[in-house]
C-alpha cells in the first residue's frame, strides 16, 4: 500500500498528493509516470509524475477529478493509502542544453511540466513558460513555474486571471518574433491543447513534444489499448512515449480513442454520486 | 477399489465431467467445469491399471508421479495422493484445469489405445482442490540457506521455479509487474476454465509454506534494473512470458472497437470489468464480434464476449448479437484444444473458416463499420507443417462487425531487457537460453517459459521453470568458476 502523505486542494477540482513510494522515488525521472488505483475495485489510471524526491522517497501527483475513478481519488484523505502505484514507466524527457526552449503547461498539465522545465533549466537551457486554464481557480502552481522560468507567461481561456488568451496565443507571438532563437517546445495539457499546439508549430518548424495521456491498463506493453498513430504507424503511449513528435500524431484518431469509454464513464459517475448522497444522507441521519 | 481384475477396470466407462448448461453458462462467468465428486473420483480412478511401465508420465512436462497418485486414489487414500502429486507438481488445482492433456499424459496413457484414456487431468483437479480447501500437506522448506533467488514474474514459469528453489532453503523474492501474482492465470485465462480464487490459493499457499516473498507493482526494467538484481541476487530466473500482443498490418486497426486479445482479456479478466460498475474498469462489446485467430487465446475472448453480450441482453432483450472466430485455415489446422472449441460452439460462437481480414471499415466517428475479408484455400503445407493458407483471387466480402479483436500470438516483453547487457536475444525477441538448464549468455541468468519459447502452455513453462530451478539449486551448492 502507498500511503497518502500529505494532501494539497489546489482548486475544487484539482488535487496534489504526496506518496510514499521509495522504490518509485528512487528511480523516477520528468517525463516519467506511474499507474495509481485506489483499491481492490479501482481501475489502473495513468498519472504523469509532478514532482519527485528520492530522499524523502515520495512522488507528487496532480489529478484533476473528471471521471468516478479521480473524483473517488480527489475524495481520499492524508493517512489512507493507494493500492497500485507502480512506475516509474515510459521513457524519461530528453534532457540537455539546446538552448531556448518553450515549455506550454494547460490545466493540468502545468504539474507534468514542471519537473521538465526545471531538469531543462537546470541543464542551462533559457526557459520561456507558458501556463494556462480554464479560469483563475484552475490555475496553479504559478509561483513554481516561476522559479524555474526565464519568462513566464500566465493566461486563462476566461480572462479571469492573466491574459485572456488560449496558450496558443502567446506562443504564436514567440515563433513570430522569436523563431529562430526556439530549439524546441514541450506542451503538456488536454489532447485538444496538444493538438493546437503543435499546429501552431508546424508552420514555424520547430520540434514540439507532447506526452500523451490515454486509456491504459497494464502500463507495460501489454495491452496495447494506448496505441497512438504516428505518421510511421502505430505506437504505444506506455512503453514508446508517453513523448512523442506532436507534428507526427494523428490527433483526430487519438481523441476518437479517448472518447471510446464516454458512455462508461458517464454511467460511473452517475453511479458514484448516488452513493456519495446515500453515504453523505447516512452521515447525516445518524 | 483394490479389488478389481485388469478386465473389470477397463470396462470402466471414462467418466464425464460434470458441467453448466451451455444455456445458463453462457450468461455467467462461474467455471463450466464443475469437478468430480468423491464417487466420480473414485470410478475414474479405479480405471488406471497401473502400467508396469507407465508411459502417462513421459507425456508430462513436469513428471507427475501419476501412477502413484491414481493408486492412493483407488485405494481412498487422499493424503496419500496429495502426497504424491506434490513431489513434482504444487499447483495442481491450475495444471487440472488448463494442461492440454489429451496431447500429453492422456495422450500417452495405454487405455486411449484401445478406449479412452484415463482421465487424468480432471482427477489431478479433484487432487488439487482437495488439498487447497484442506491443506493437509504443507510443502516443507529445507534448512536457510543464506542465499537468496529473484524470480522475475509470477506466471506458471516464475512461480514453478520459485516453489523449488525455494523447498531446499533458498530466500526467493518473486517480481510481478502487475497488481496481482499469476501472470496469464489471472491476467489471461478466464474466471470461467480458472477460478481466480484457485489461482490466489495456490500461491498464497506456496508462498505462506515456503517463505516466498512476492513483491507486486515491480516492472523489471524500470523500477530495477535486471543488471542490479544480479549484483544484489545470488541467481536471478527470468519468468516474464510473451505478454506483447501483435495486429495484422491491415488498414482500420487503429479504429474504436478494435481490440488485442490480450486488452480484452485483462479487462474481463485482471480488472474483472464483466462487474462493471461494480468494479471501475468498462470492457465495450458490440453486437457483432469478430475475434482473428483461432488459438486458446481466441476461444478464451469468444467465449468472454459470448458472455458479456448475453449479460447485457438479460437486462435489454437484444436479439442478432453474434460473435464470430475467424480463422484463415480449415477447421483441422485449429490450434485451440478440442475442448475449448467444443464449448465454445456448445455456447453459441460461430466459425468462419477460410477467412482471412483484408481490411477493418471505419464509420464517421472512427468506430468500425465492418470488416473485409477475403476467402482462402490451403495449399501446399509450410514450415509450420500445415497447409499454407493462399487466398482467392476476387473472393473479397464483407462481414457486418462492429468490434474486432485480435487473437494472434503475443511475444516477450523487451522493458526487462532494459539496462541489461550482454542478455541475447533472437529475432524473434526471445531470450537465449539451454533448454536443459535454462541458462542465458550471463552468469547468475536463468529463463524459462514464453519469454525463451514465445507463447506456449502453462504446464510447458512450468516445466521450463522447474529445470532452470534445478540447475539454480545445484549451481548455488557449489558455484561453478565457469558458466
Amino acid at each position: 500500500m502507498y500511503e497518502i502523505l500529505r494532501k494539497e486542494t489546489l482548486s475544487d477540482a484539482v488535487k496534489l498528493m504526496v506518496v510514499s513510494a521509495p522504490a518509485v522515488a528512487r528511480k523516477a525521472q520528468p517525463g516519467q509516470f506511474v499507474i495509481v488505483r485506489t483499491d481492490e475495485y479501482g481501475e489502473r489510471i495513468p498519472l504523469t509524475i509532478a514532482d519527485f524526491d528520492a530522499e524523502a522517497g515520495t512522488i507528487t501527483i496532480i489529478l484533476q477529478e473528471a471521471g468516478k475513478s479521480t473524483l473517488q481519488m480527489g475524495r481520499m484523505q492524508q493517512g489512507e493509502a493507494f493500492a497500485t502505484f507502480t512506475g516509474p514507466l515510459g521513457h524519461p524527457t530528453e534532457i540537455a542544453c539546446f538552448g531556448t526552449v518553450v515549455c506550454v503547461g494547460g490545466g493540468v498539465g502545468i504539474a507534468p511540466v514542471y519537473p521538465i522545465a526545471r531538469a531543462l533549466r537546470d541543464a542551462g537551457n533559457a526557459v520561456i513558460s507558458i501556463i494556462g486554464a480554464r479560469n483563475r481557480e484552475l490555475l496553479f502552481w504559478e509561483d513554481r513555474m516561476r522559479d524555474v522560468s526565464d519568462e513566464l507567461i500566465v493566461c486563462t481561456d476566461d480572462g479571469s486571471y492573466g491574459r485572456k488568451s488560449l496558450v496558443t496565443g502567446p506562443l504564436k507571438e514567440i515563433l513570430e518574433q522569436r523563431r529562430h532563437e526556439i530549439a524546441r517546445i514541450w506542451a503538456i495539457g488536454p489532447a485538444i491543447m496538444m493538438k493546437f499546439v503543435s499546429l501552431t508549430t508546424e508552420p514555424y518548424g520547430v520540434a514540439t513534444i507532447v506526452s500523451l495521456n490515454t486509456i491504459m491498463i497494464d502500463g507495460t506493453g501489454m495491452c496495447g489499448g494506448c496505441r497512438v498513430v504516428l505518421e510511421e504507424g502505430a505506437q504505444f503511449v506506455c512503453v514508446d512515449g508517453p513523448e512523442f513528435d506532436g507534428h507526427k500524431v494523428d490527433w483526430d484518431i487519438l481523441l476518437a480513442r479517448q472518447r471510446f469509454y464516454q458512455e462508461e464513464e458517464r454511467a460511473a459517475i452517475r453511479r458514484w454520486e448516488h452513493i456519495c448522497r446515500l453515504q453523505h444522507a447516512a452521515a447525516e441521519g445518524g | 477399489m483394490p479389488g478389481l481384475t485388469q478386465r473389470q477396470r477397463m470396462s470402466i466407462p471414462r467418466q464425464g465431467m460434470p458441467e453448466q448448461d451451455p444455456q445458463v453458462r453462457s450468461a455467467n462467468f462461474d467455471e463450466v467445469a464443475l469437478g468430480f465428486t468423491e464417487e466420480l473420483a473414485k470410478r475414474e480412478a479405479d480405471r488406471c491399471i497401473q502400467c508396469a511401465r507407465p508411459h502417462c508420465v513421459e507425456g508430462c512436462p513436469v513428471g507427475v508421479l501419476i501412477p502413484e497418485f491414481l493408486s492412493a486414489l483407488r485405494d481412498g487414500d487422499m493424503l496419500g495422493a496429495v502426497r504424491a502429486m506434490k513431489v513434482n507438481n504444487s499447483l495442481a488445482a491450475v495444471c487440472g484445469r488448463v494442461c492440454p492433456q489429451e496431447v500429453q499424459c492422456e495422450q500417452t496413457c495405454v487405455l486411449a489405445r484401445k478406449g479412452e484414456p484415463v482421465a487424468i487431468g480432471r482427477l489431478e483437479r479433484y487432487v488439487g482442490d482437495y488439498e487447497l480447501a484442506r491443506r493437509t500437506c504443507p510443502l516443507q522448506r529445507a534448512p536457510a540457506t543464506g542465499k537468496q533467488v529473484a524470480v522475475v514474474g509470477s506466471g506458471p514459469a516464475g512461480l514453478a521455479c520459485a516453489v523449488d528453489v525455494a523447498r531446499q532453503g533458498h530466500r526467493v523474492v518473486l517480481f510481478e509487474s502487475l497488481h496481482s501474482a499469476g501472470g496469464v492465470l489471472v491476467y489471461g485465462i478466464p474466471e470461467f476454465r480458472l477460478p481466480k480464487s484457485v489461482v490466489r490459493g495456490e500461491i498464497d499457499y506456496a508462498a505462506e509454506c515456503l517463505g516466498i516473498e512476492v513483491r507486486v507493482d515491480h516492472v523489471i526494467g524500470r523500477i530495477l534494473t535486471t543488471q542490479e538484481l544480479i549484483e544484489e541476487y545470488d541467481a536471478v530466473f527470468l519468468g516474464t512470458g510473451a505478454g506483447l500482443p501483435s495486429f495484422l498490418r491491415i488498414p482500420g486497426i487503429n479504429l474504436n472497437g478494435v481490440m488485442s486479445a490480450n486488452e480484452f482479456l485483462t479487462r474481463v479478466n485482471l480488472m474483472k470489468a464483466y462487474r462493471f460498475p461494480e468494479y471501475d474498469t468498462p470492457v465495450r462489446v458490440g453486437r457483432r464480434v469478430a475475434v482473428v485467430g483461432a488459438g486458446n487465446v481466441a476461444m478464451d475472448a469468444a467465449r468472454c464476449s459470448l458472455r458479456l453480450q448475453r449479460l447485457r441482453s438479460l437486462s435489454a432483450s437484444e436479439s442478432g448479437d453474434e460473435v464470430h472466430v475467424v480463422y484463415r485455415r480449415s477447421r483441422v489446422e485449429v490450434p485451440a484444444r478440442a475442448e475449448e472449441v467444443h464449448h465454445a460452439e456448445q455456447e453459441g460462437v460461430i466459425f468462419d473458416f477460410l477467412t482471412s481480414p483484408v481490411e477493418i471499415l471505419g464509420d464517421a466517428s472512427l468506430g468500425v463499420a465492418g470488416m473485409r475479408c477475403i476467402r482462402m484455400v490451403l495449399g501446399e503445407p509450410d514450415s509450420s507443417g500445415r497447409r499454407r493458407p493462399v487466398p482467392v483471387q476476387g473472393s473479397e466480402f464483407e462481414i457486418d462487425v462492429d468490434t474486432v479483436i485480435f487473437a494472434l500470438g503475443t511475444s516477450p516483453n523487451p522493458l526487462v531487457f532494459l539496462g541489461s547487457p550482454g542478455l541475447e536475444r533472437t529475432k524473434w525477441g526471445t531470450v537465449v537460453a539451454d533448454e536443459q538448464t535454462g541458462r542465458t549468455t550471463v552468469r547468475g541468468v536463468w529463463a524459462g517459459g514464453d519469454v525463451v519459447t514465445g507463447a506456449a502452455t502453462v504446464v510447458s513453462a512450468m516445466g521450463a521453470g522447474r529445470r532452470a530451478a534445478a540447475d539454480i539449486v545445484g549451481y548455488l551448492q557449489d558455484v561453478p568458476e565457469t558458466w
